[in-house]
């Protein structure tokens, strides 16, 4: 399960559809706590990708990502999970996603239609890497 | 020797809820066996099926990529921390037709990208690279998605475009503007005979696609110049340098540095050439090793030096092998390093080259940004305004005054042996360097035609002649003895 607010949602709609027509990709900070995950902060990352594949591909670097631990670090908060979009398409994970993914984080799929954000899925890799299970999102009020 | 490993907060629930790991090898790939050989259940995250690091696992001994030292076997020593960092990527699954041509135009260092499939016939072809572990499927499939721009198709662009086309290399971008010229076929052998006036691009490509059709070749007939260097860089993994004049070197040079992609540099002058990688990420850039040009006419370029046809063909040779050995993530690429090879006395030096803070490109306060004048700035277009008080003639009309009878002593500056070559009737032999000891041959009272074999040369002449003193009547020969076989007298070889 993971938790965040209506904030966090309006942030990554906005991105995935000021981003659009290319993938838009972030991190979400926050703690992990009795096997949930609860969001803090969105920290949205530039989709390190070339121009030609941008639309389809999205790429964090690692040194990028140390970037955002770092500043996690210094708000004593964890990266819990990805975000990203999927321009015209599902929010659902690809192949291509599970390839890539790691274990225990949440991915957040965002569907961007014609650039507006129509829908926003969460899915957590099963520990073996066969597939990705779809994780409930619980949405809080505006704290 | 203890050495610590941090497991990343995803993985942790792996290696029993620790965030750190003490393991004691002497190499990083040794470490991460021995942290997957007690924590059976981190392998499948960390390694592919093939054994191999998964594509987007990045490992850090201390603060430093281990794909940038020298892979699993970077040594490691006490005390020392190894970081386990991914890379995070994925995508929707629409557009996966176009993902070759997206891969192909991607860095193949780049993590989470997918490489293209070879096909039997391409295994069949590649079977001498995929039987050795340094290559294998995956090495070879690295050369498939990967793309060399080469800089030029003449003495070095041609064993390396063949080298680079035979391996593999996925896609190869071709630069020339020039056209096949009889004289470049003692060194140039991507050119043949048969192909003499045609444009070198064209040549050049129809001789890559013969030696492997699975390649694509990218031809560009222009001049890379400070407009469209840029430009045409960013589309490829890997320049290679293959060009014979200082302020082409320059603005490769630069234009790596701005678009980030390593330089396979290659030179060749007579009987010595030189090679290395210029990659300011991991080392020096050109600019590091020779902040300022030459003075112009200071080194001659091999049209008026000469080159043994063999020696590009060796220097070629060493660019192809260190682009290739980037493409493949090989360690002990020539970063850092500037190789010096002797051909006529067959010894190779290497000296140690440095990163200079202070460089102008890649410094730590850089002042270029931007590509800029590399005429200007190799000072080559100042050059014809300090000429206009010389004296030129045509070979058109200086036959012409010859035929009339007029007095003229004609002063051929070149050397001996090109003198053995061709010769214009009539002339005397001074070689450039004995002019001034030999001034007092030179009649002040007649008028004097000198000549060598371009114009460059007996310019030189005159104006040394000038400077000391020389009172008599000079005139340069435009063209030199080349422009006389064009024009004049084409029994007279041209060289």
């Amino acid at each position: 399960m993971i938790v965040l607010n209506e904030n966090h949602l309006t942030e990554m709609h906005a991105h995935g559809e000021r981003d659009y027509p290319y993938e838009c990709c972030g991190l979400m900070l926050g703690r992990f706590a009795d096997g949930r995950k609860q969001v803090v902060e969105t920290y949205a990352i530039s989709n390190a990708r070339e121009e030609a594949a941008k639309r389809n591909r999205f790429l964090i670097r690692p040194e990028e990502l140390m970037r955002g631990e770092k500043y996690a670090r210094e708000k004593e908060l964890d990266v819990v999970g990805f975000y990203h979009s999927h321009p015209d398409d599902v929010a659902v994970p690809s192949q291509y996603d599970l390839e890539h993914a790691w274990p225990t984080y949440s991915y957040i799929v965002m569907s961007v239609e014609k650039g507006r954000a129509v829908d926003l899925r969460s899915w957590e890799m099963e520990a073996d890497r066969s597939r990705f299970n779809e994780e409930k999102i619980v949405s809080e009020a505006r704290p | 020797m203890p050495v610590t490993i941090v497991i990343p907060t995803p993985l942790r629930q792996f290696a029993g809820g620790q965030s750190e790991v003490e393991v004691s090898a002497s190499t990083a790939g040794e470490a991460l066996d021995q942290l997957t050989t007690t924590h059976a259940e981190l392998r499948r995250h960390l390694f592919s099926d093939q054994n191999t690091l998964r594509n987007f696992v990045n490992v850090y001994v201390n603060d430093e990529d281990i794909r940038h030292v020298n892979g699993p076997g970077t040594s490691v020593k006490d005390g020392d921390t190894i970081l386990i960092v991914p890379s995070i990527a994925g995508g929707s699954t629409v557009l996966e037709n176009e993902t070759a041509a997206e891969t192909a135009a991607t860095r193949p260092q780049d993590a989470g990208v997918p490489l293209p499939m070879l096909s039997n016939e391409e295994v069949a072809r590649y079977s001498r690279h995929l039987i050795m572990p340094e290559v294998g499927m995956t090495g070879q499939r690295k050369l498939k998605a990967a793309s060399v721009l080469m800089i030029g198709t003449g003495g070095l662009g041609a064993p390396l475009g063949m080298y680079l086309a035979a391996a593999g290399v996925g896609r190869l971008g071709v630069v020339d503007f020039d056209v096949v010229d009889a004289s470049n076929l003692q060194r140039q052998i991507i050119h043949g005979t048969k192909d003499v006036g045609r444009p070198k691009v064209s040549s050049a490509k129809d001789r890559l696609q013969d030696i492997n059709p699975h390649i694509e070749i990218e031809t560009h007939e222009t001049k890379v110049t400070s407009d469209n260097a840029l430009r045409l860089f960013v589309n490829y993994d890997v320049i290679v340098d293959g060009t014979d004049n200082f302020p082409t070197r320059y603005l490769v040079n630069d234009a790596c540095v701005l678009t980030g992609k390593p330089n396979v540099y290659g030179s060749i002058f007579r009987f010595e050439g030189q090679a290395s990688v210029f990659w300011a990420e991991r080392g020096p850039c050109y600019r590091c090793l020779y902040p300022e040009p030459p003075p112009p006419g200071l080194v001659p370029s091999c049209a008026e030096g000469g080159v043994l046809g063999v020696l590009p063909g060796i220097i070629g040779a060493i660019q192809a092998n260190e682009a290739i050995k980037i493409i493949l993530g090989a360690p002990d690429i020539m970063v850092n390093r500037l190789l010096l090879f002797d051909a006529w006395r067959m010894r190779f030096r290497e000296l140690k080259l440095r990163k200079n803070p202070d460089c102008p490109v890649c410094g730590t306060n850089p002042t270029i940004k931007e590509l800029i004048d590399y005429e200007q700035f190799c000072g080559i277009t100042q050059q014809p305004e300090t000429k206009p008080t010389m004296e030129e003639i045509t070979a058109t009309e200086m036959k012409q005054r010859l035929d009339k009878g007029d007095d003229i002593q004609i002063i051929d500056v070149r050397e001996p042996h090109e003198y053995e070559i061709a010769k214009i009737p009539d002339s005397k032999l001074i070689p450039l360097g004995q002019v001034l000891n030999r001034m007092n041959e030179i009649d002040s009272e007649r008028e004097t035609i000198v000549h060598c074999k371009g114009g460059v040369r007996s310019a030189k002449a005159i104006e040394a002649l000038q400077r000391s003193g020389f009172q008599g009547h000079l005139i340069n020969l435009k063209g030199g003895i080349t422009a006389w076989s064009n024009e004049v007298d084409p029994s007279v070889p041209k060289y």
